[in-house]
């Protein structure tokens, strides 16, 4: 008996991962068979992307236990620095499986630090003040990046904070050869598509590696216990406001680092992209996959990302079924019969 | 147990007015606590007045008083979830002024809660390694790329917390979700989680609350083998007068905030304010 169930969890763990290589791989198949119309692969990267997202949520709304309303918020900031440094050294460095990699690593620090400036005000709030700040640093981030004019040309970087409205990329007086990256308003226009499928798959395995790990680790099990017990965990000694930090700081560069690989599938994206709506989405796979539930997460955002582009064919119905779905879900997945059922399935499998 | 007031010899410091109750082996040493006209005011209320308090390095000593009297504030003032208003703490020599919670613990004083204060949703042994992490930690990139420092300290730290549970002999239950336990089980693992922070001063608050008296005798004789086996102090908040005056060897009665008796479980049974505020007169002694 002694230690069973370290074994399973053990066992759970990589079963996420070869469980998600497999559906890679007959993704993959399906693809390289011209099996999926243009439509479905098309929604191959973002899935991932918001797979990566709702996982690096699960990390603050169901490990840390504080509700964020403000993740799209590090998406945009992953997405538009993924950009601008992809962007930048698209003559630098001209392969792209490496350049991708910069800028994902580049964009998650970038959200990682703005997680960190965020968390410091933020995480001595508690409850639904917490959600009303990350509500309101979302809004703050989106309307920021619609205010910026980035370009690059071969002097550097050039920057133009466009706070009246009134100014253009001609503002920002480049070289000749120069390219204006992010437009304000207008969004990234013209980025060369670096994302692939592949590049979304090997992001999800590394954002479950990091959260799988950072759970069984002293620092996952401290923020549990923070999370269980706040006065409890301080008359234990630990340092509450670092560890929360931790978590939320490494919750940013995730969501960060799925934002770069969202940016980077489109040739023009917007800042308006990454509004309250998206957080709300993210927060939905979340929900519905399970709080600190990271198979349900990631099967909640594929099945609830897709399902609605497939009900592109109902129009007129499409978010009246979709309502209905995540109704259903939320019923379901409340009723004690049917978790006494499923559990029940899931210790005759072991 | 014999007793010596007032004769503990501290160099140069400021004569100490209270009443002070340390055992005889523990006089040449350093007392591990030592509370200074300790008060806290919440609005008009003075929930503890001039508490003074010693506590010798090994000491059993029992807090007990009526329901209100302030014996859980003297605890949470003790380890700073309360800021006192007034008063200074010793701890081990060491004042405690201007300390977080966390800060007091690492400095060495860890407690139960008298309304349980686990982590339910983990499991007991991890329960105990939250206890043990300011010792065994390592860093978070450590944990998460799994270094060789995150299988050492995680194998020690196993180790460590079966250890710890055998005390209780909890050892079997070390897979369960701690909030899975029976009650009196969830009471015995947070003196465990307490005693894993490697703490020099023990508080206990009503550990044998809802517990029949089989289990407390049990309680009684863990509580002594802790003290012996850890060399540390042990203070308890604690109603059964049976716990109380079996194994404390200084009491302190509070009442109304104000401590109203000092002295041995004997002293105490005889002190007229005491039975007249708590113990009652009809009281078999």
């Amino acid at each position: 008996m002694k230690g069973r169930n370290n074994i399973i969890s053990r066992q759970k763990d990589n079963l996420t991962y070869v469980a998600v290589t497999a559906a890679f791989v007959i993704l993959m198949i399906l693809q390289n068979g011209g099996i999926l119309k243009r439509a479905h692969t098309a929604l191959l990267v973002p899935v991932c992307a918001y797979i990566a997202a709702a996982l690096a949520l699960n990390l603050c709304v169901g490990i840390l236990g504080e509700l964020s309303l403000g993740h799209a918020g590090f998406m945009s900031i992953g997405a538009f620095t993924g950009i601008v440094v992809s962007e930048s050294l698209i003559n630098a460095v001209p392969n792209t499986a490496l350049r991708l990699l910069i800028a994902v690593v580049i964009g998650a620090v970038f959200a990682s630090f703005f997680g960190f400036l965020i968390g410091i005000p933020v995480l001595r709030l508690k409850g639904d003040y917490l959600a009303i700040v990350t509500l309101a640093f979302g809004e703050i981030i989106k309307d920021l990046i619609t205010c910026l004019i980035v370009g690059v040309d071969k002097n550097g970087l050039h920057i133009v904070f466009n706070a009246s409205g009134a100014k253009t990329a001609a503002d920002l007086h480049l070289a000749e050869g120069g390219k204006a990256i992010i437009q304000g308003a207008q969004g990234a226009v013209g980025t060369t598509t670096i994302s692939s499928f592949t590049a979304g798959f090997i992001l999800i395995l590394v954002v479950l590696f990091v959260v799988q790990h950072f759970v069984k680790s002293c620092t996952g099990r401290a923020v549990m216990a923070i999370r269980d017990n706040r006065i409890a965990a301080e008359s234990c000694g630990l340092n509450v406001t670092t560890y929360k930090m931790i978590a939320f700081v490494i919750s940013a560069g995730l969501a960060g680092a799925a934002g770069v690989l969202y940016g980077l599938n489109y040739s023009s994206i917007v800042a308006t992209k990454f509004n309250f709506n998206t957080s709300i989405l993210i927060l939905v796979y979340v929900v519905l996959g399970g709080l600190g539930n990271i198979q349900g997460t990631i099967i909640a955002a594929t099945i609830l990302y897709v399902l609605p582009e497939l009900l592109r064919a109902f129009s007129d119905y499409r978010m009246l079924v979709y309502a209905i779905v995540l109704i259903l879900v939320m019923i379901i997945t409340n009723n004690k019969k049917v978790i006494l059922f499923l559990t029940g399935l899931g210790k005759k499998k072991d | 147990m014999a007793y010596k007031s007032d004769k503990i010899k501290k160099g140069n410091m400021v004569p100490f007015p209270s009443r002070s109750l340390v055992p005889e082996r523990d006089l040449d040493k350093e007392p591990v606590l030592e509370c200074r006209r300790l008060g806290i005011q919440f609005g008009g209320l003075k929930a503890v007045d001039d508490f003074n308090l010693i506590i010798g390095k090994t000491e059993i000593a029992g807090l007990i008083g009526p329901n209100g009297a302030g014996k859980t504030t003297v605890f949470n003032l003790l380890t700073k979830v309360y800021q006192p208003t007034e008063g200074t703490i010793m701890l081990n020599g060491m004042d405690t002024g201007g300390k977080t919670t966390a800060q007091i613990n690492q400095m060495g004083i860890a407690r139960t809660f008298q309304n349980i204060r686990l982590f339910d949703r983990l499991t007991v042994e991890e329960n105990v390694k939250i206890g043990l992490q300011n010792q065994m930690k390592y860093t978070t990139a450590e944990g998460i790329l799994r270094l060789p420092r995150y299988w050492k300290n995680e194998k020690k730290m196993h180790e460590r917390a079966l250890e710890l549970l055998s005390i209780f002999g909890m050892e079997n239950q070390a897979e369960w979700k701690a909030g899975s336990l029976p009650y009196g089980a969830q009471r015995r693992l947070e003196i465990i989680r307490a005693l894993a922070t490697n703490p020099s001063l023990l508080l206990l608050d009503e550990p044998a609350a809802g517990m029949n008296p089989n289990e407390t005798m049990e309680l009684m004789e863990t509580i002594a083998r802790i003290r012996d086996e850890f060399q540390i102090a042990i203070l308890l908040i604690e109603h059964d007068m049976n716990l109380v005056m079996g194994i404390c060897e200084g009491i302190c009665v509070l009442n109304f905030g104000k401590v109203i008796a000092k002295g041995t479980a004997e002293e105490i049974q005889n002190n007229p304010a005491v039975i007249e505020a708590y113990l009652g007169k009809n009281r078999e002694v």
